[in-house]
């Protein structure tokens, strides 16, 4: 297992923001995150990467138990992007990808070459990279952001609604990419989305929560057919294209 | 500003002669304790002017103890005493008193009866009686100058005469007369709080600036004021001088008061010092005040004059603005103030960007931190100087450099707290998630993010700073202000704005130096 949690808990501001949740992420595959907004999906994401301190529970990357002293390495292997990139305004897109690597004393052609790696797989064109965050479109910004995840190689890519804030046409353009690069990587990725049409497109398991708990982990085969409770139907329903298009 | 003007604040001074300034007698010395490297560093860089080994002698903002304190300072001089420094205009007693006291000047001109009731709060004015107040302080007085400059209270001739005024006791029965004193006679305890008292007085009167005392009454805002036997302006303003029919004020013997090591000390220069005892008489001192008030004449020639006692007098130096204003001081006053800004802007970067950083990081700590700021920011600025005279043991340089310092905190410290407090979680925590350790999230993400702001808080203070290192000089630490409080003192719009336009043209030039700072320093991507 790349990443486990076991007894995972947290509440924020006196309320509970996750129950006690043990899940295993399998190495190399996708796993979708999804469920109607705080359902606890994000926070479980942020636990994993200790922006949020667990009540009880732990943490395990590659086997190790993740604890205070260990956190800032081991961030260094995992990605993180979030909903707009959090790019750094202040930086250029280049900047911002390069920052962590010039931080740990990379060398300049090693990140030279990484850069221009990743911008080809991102499909990002060069000419962008001297740019502001703000002079980059929504869709430009989360290329760069992927790029500045990727960038240490890092053998867990976390991703918070990473395509929520892009209008549908970018969307579609990113989702078929994204996809495209995820199984090019073969790396173990968490995704976070409230789409149940993305979680499909992306993810080899789903864990479906609702109100800070998970209701189901499984294919997208089992909540379809093998529903552990009425909300999974209803869940779906809802998300179901409306029935006038779909026979358009 | 007047509340640190001295008593008999006879009008200020003539700039053209202030050349020397406390900065140069103000040695690092003892900084306050409890404050730090930081101000040491700031003594040692404020100190960098002459070390005063020869005798210094002070003088209070008013022109009758400038041209005293000249004459005894070339009287020392032609005794042969090498290096004599007159530290002009230092403020009020207070000021002088604690100079003294702390060795920074060794001798100054003052009256019996401020030294006896003022500083000794006693009623007794004879010498005996107040060399035995001051023998415990290592202090004395000496050789009477020979005029007795009592306070008084003067009304217009015309009023005087259509309301048959010619004694203080008069004043009981006009209960409508406004007057207008000034701030030290009103808070003197032989001031106006006696008087009223000793004369049963019903007016409610009003505190105000002497020099501008002057200008009110003459324009009929007051119908009366507190001036001194030798005011050379009482005759100019056809004013009538009340009589003390109850004998009332005190003593006010012009004389010295000086260190007791001073006679040993500065011998040659003590003897020649000793002999000025009883050769200034009262109509003496109101014509060298007049010819130095009323005809521009400088203190020094004024001193001069009275001392070579051939009259030959240089011809008054009527100058208008534009001479004031690029008068041969200008130099050096620019860069007294820009010294005083920005040293004490340097230091407040160097603790209130910390400060802001720490208020951001720690809740606990912000809400203390913004309100001592903030109250700092509320306390009068001649307050805080009278305050910090004491507690750092001298006068000058160095305690207008912590006031500046201390009024240049809020801005910083506000905006580098606000300016990191608005950074947006998702960004603060992006840097997190990447790996980046506490202090490179501050260096690399956080405070260039934040820089627009920290810089925009330097900027307001730097600017503020360029507009209160005017109060400067009232503690001898020179710049701009020295024309402002001269021509304030001397009711000389001129001399006034000589100073005030400069200290306006340096505001402006600092705000323009900033926007260009904007420009380098501000990360691009925060402005596209």
């Amino acid at each position: 297992m790349a990443l486990s949690i076991k007894g995972l808990s947290t509440s924020l501001g006196g309320r509970l923001a996750l129950a006690p949740t043990s899940l295993d992420f399998a190495t190399g595959r996708t796993t979708v995150l999804l469920g109607p907004s705080g359902c606890g999906k994000t926070t479980l994401l942020k636990l994993m990467v200790g922006l949020v301190a667990a009540d009880s529970g732990m943490v395990r990357f590659q086997g190790e138990p993740v604890v205070a002293t260990n956190t800032a390495a081991l961030r260094q292997r995992i990605g993180y992007v979030i909903q707009e990139g959090g790019l750094f305004p202040h930086l250029s897109a280049r900047d911002n990808v390069a920052l962590m690597a010039r931080y740990l004393g990379r060398e300049a052609a090693w990140i030279e070459w990484r850069m221009a790696e990743l911008a080809d797989l991102t499909q990002l064109p060069a000419d962008l990279l001297p740019r502001f965050p703000a002079q980059l479109s929504g869709g430009q910004r989360q290329r760069v952001a992927l790029m500045r995840a990727l960038m240490l190689d890092p053998e867990v890519l976390l991703l918070d609604e990473p395509l929520g804030a892009l209008d549908p046409m970018t969307r579609h353009r990113l989702q078929i990419d994204l996809k495209a690069i995820f199984s090019g990587l073969a790396r173990t990725v968490v995704l976070v989305t409230h789409d149940l049409h993305e979680a499909a497109w992306f993810a080899d398991a789903i864990v479906l929560m609702r109100e800070a708990r998970v209701v189901q982990h499984g294919p997208l085969d089992d909540l379809l057919e093998r529903p552990s409770d009425p909300f999974v139907t209803e869940f779906i329903r809802t998300q179901r294209a409306d029935p006038r298009l779909a026979a358009a | 500003m007047s509340a640190v003007a001295g008593r008999r604040r006879q009008s200020g001074t003539v700039p053209r002669i202030v050349r020397r300034t406390l900065s140069t007698v103000s040695p690092a010395a003892r900084p306050g304790r409890g404050w730090g490297c930081l101000l040491c560093l700031l003594a040692i860089l404020a100190a960098r002017g002459v070390l005063a080994e020869g005798l210094v002698i002070g003088s209070k903002r008013f022109t009758e103890s400038y041209i005293l304190g000249e004459i005894l300072a070339q009287t020392a001089r032609r005794a042969g005493e090498d290096a004599v420094t007159h530290a002009q205009g230092l403020g009020n007693t207070a000021i002088l008193f604690a100079a003294l006291k702390a060795g920074r000047i060794h001798l100054y001109p003052d009256y019996s009866g401020t030294v006896g009731r003022e500083l000794l709060k006693t009623e007794a004015t004879d010498l005996d009686s107040l060399n035995r107040g001051l023998a415990p302080l290592g202090l004395g007085v000496a050789v009477p100058l020979g005029f007795n400059n009592t306070y008084a209270l003067a009304v217009p001739e015309g009023l005087a005469q259509r309301l048959g005024l010619a004694r203080l006791g008069d004043l009981a029965v006009r209960p409508g007369l406004r007057l207008g004193l000034s701030h030290e006679f009103l808070n003197r305890s032989d001031g106006w709080r006696g008087l009223k008292r000793a004369y049963g007085l019903p007016q409610e009167p009003s505190g105000l600036d002497h020099g501008i005392a002057y200008e009110a009454i003459a324009g009929g805002q007051i119908d009366l004021m507190d001036i001194y036997a030798t005011d050379a302006k009482a005759h100019r303003y056809r004013l009538r001088v009340l009589a003390d029919d109850q004998g009332y004020f005190p003593e006010y013997q012009a004389l010295l008061v000086y260190r007791l090591d001073v006679p040993r000390r500065f011998s040659q220069a003590w003897a020649a010092l000793s002999r000025l005892e009883g050769t200034i008489d009262a109509g003496r001192m109101t014509a060298m005040n007049a010819v130095a008030e009323l005809d521009g004449q400088t203190f020094a020639a004024v001193a001069a004059g009275f001392l070579v006692k051939d009259g030959a007098r240089p011809a008054a130096g009527a100058q208008g603005l534009w001479a004031k204003l690029l008068g041969p001081d200008l130099w050096r006053l620019t860069w007294q103030h820009l010294r005083l800004v920005l040293l004490s802007l340097a230091a407040a970067v160097a603790a209130g960007v910390p400060l802001g950083i720490w208020a951001q990081r720690s809740p606990a700590a912000a809400r203390p931190i913004l309100a001592a700021v903030g109250l700092i920011q509320t306390l009068p600025a001649l307050a805080l100087l009278a305050f910090l005279i004491p507690l750092l043991g001298t006068i000058g340089a160095l305690p207008a450099l912590v006031a500046l310092f201390l009024y240049a905190l809020l801005p910083i410290v506000r905006n580098t707290y606000s300016g990191l407090s608005e950074i947006p979680p998702h960004l603060r925590e992006s840097a997190i998630a990447l790996g980046l350790p506490e202090g490179a999230r501050l260096r690399l993400i956080e405070l260039p993010m934040a820089s627009r702001s920290i810089l925009a808080g330097i900027q307001t203070s730097a600017v503020i700073n360029v507009g209160t290192a005017t109060i400067a000089a009232f503690i001898g630490a020179g710049g701009y202000g020295e024309r402002i409080v001269t021509g304030l003192a001397l009711n000389d719009h001129a001399m006034l704005l000589a100073g005030a336009i400069p200290a306006a043209a340096l505001a402006l030039l600092v705000q323009g130096a900033f926007e260009l700072a904007d420009r380098w320093l501000v990360p691009a991507g925060l402005r596209a």
